[in-house]
């Protein structure tokens, strides 16, 4: 068995950007890491009971759309009302059908092989986040606190 | 015959690993847990897991873009 560690900064609260926090951190618990993952600002989104998250186009020219609508749709018309919405919608179809879990489940996974997930206890008041809109077995800390696992791991990742 | 299966057909990274993992976890020592998988990464994935984890990958076979483990539980 190994005993390295992982520590992750999760920053952002997208639906796309979701994924690698999730994924490394559940996926390392499954290889025995002992994994911290610190939400902070946008991050405290993946934190919520009722995750709302989305993925939008709107700058983000590398984002591959379908039906080769990145070809012919102006970058300012991914900006219109529902287009966040609908590729969203598409995105969860594709990744479905493509037999991905879901941020949920994988979310469920890092809970159950106890990742630890930690809330920026300064983000929380910045924001004035709910504790009750977050999901239960959230440690709320600083930086410093953070530090002191992150100093000793093995890989640090900031995303 | 393996002592579990796990049919991971259709699941896509990292649920391969991560499934295997739960049934491994209530499996014993010296037992062995067949995988069967349609994802191409989870060749070189099971490979690590095996080494990281202490199980060992006893077999690792490829037949009509169907993959096939056998991990014995360290």
């Amino acid at each position: 068995m190994t005993d390295k560690k992982l520590a992750i900064i999760a920053t952002k609260g997208t639906l796309d950007w979701a994924y690698p926090p999730f994924i490394l951190s559940s996926t390392a618990a499954a290889l025995g890491y002992e994994t911290q993952v610190f939400f902070t600002f946008y991050g405290l989104q993946l934190l919520k009971k009722k995750m709302n998250l989305k993925v939008s186009a709107l700058g983000n020219p590398g984002m591959p759309m379908p039906m080769g609508m990145d070809k012919w749709f102006p970058v300012l018309g991914t900006a219109l009302p529902g287009m966040e919405s609908m590729m969203t919608f598409m995105m969860k179809k594709k990744m479905k059908a493509k037999g991905i879990a879901s941020v949920e489940e994988l979310r469920d996974i890092c809970l159950e092989s106890e990742v630890k997930l930690i809330g920026c206890q300064m983000t929380v008041d910045l924001f004035d986040l709910r504790r009750d809109d977050l999901i239960d077995g959230i440690d709320y800390v600083g930086a410093g606190s953070f530090l002191s696992f992150a100093g000793d791991a093995d890989i640090c990742l900031y995303i | 015959m393996a002592d579990q299966e796990l049919d991971a057909r259709g699941l896509n990274c990292p649920l391969p690993i991560l499934r295997a993992k739960k049934v491994l976890n209530g499996m014993n020592s010296g037992q062995t847990l067949h995988i069967i998988a349609t994802d191409p990464g989870s060749v070189k994935d099971f490979e690590a897991f095996a080494k990281q984890t202490g199980n060992e990958l006893l077999e690792s076979a490829e037949a009509d873009g169907e993959f096939s483990f056998v991990l014995k539980k360290g």
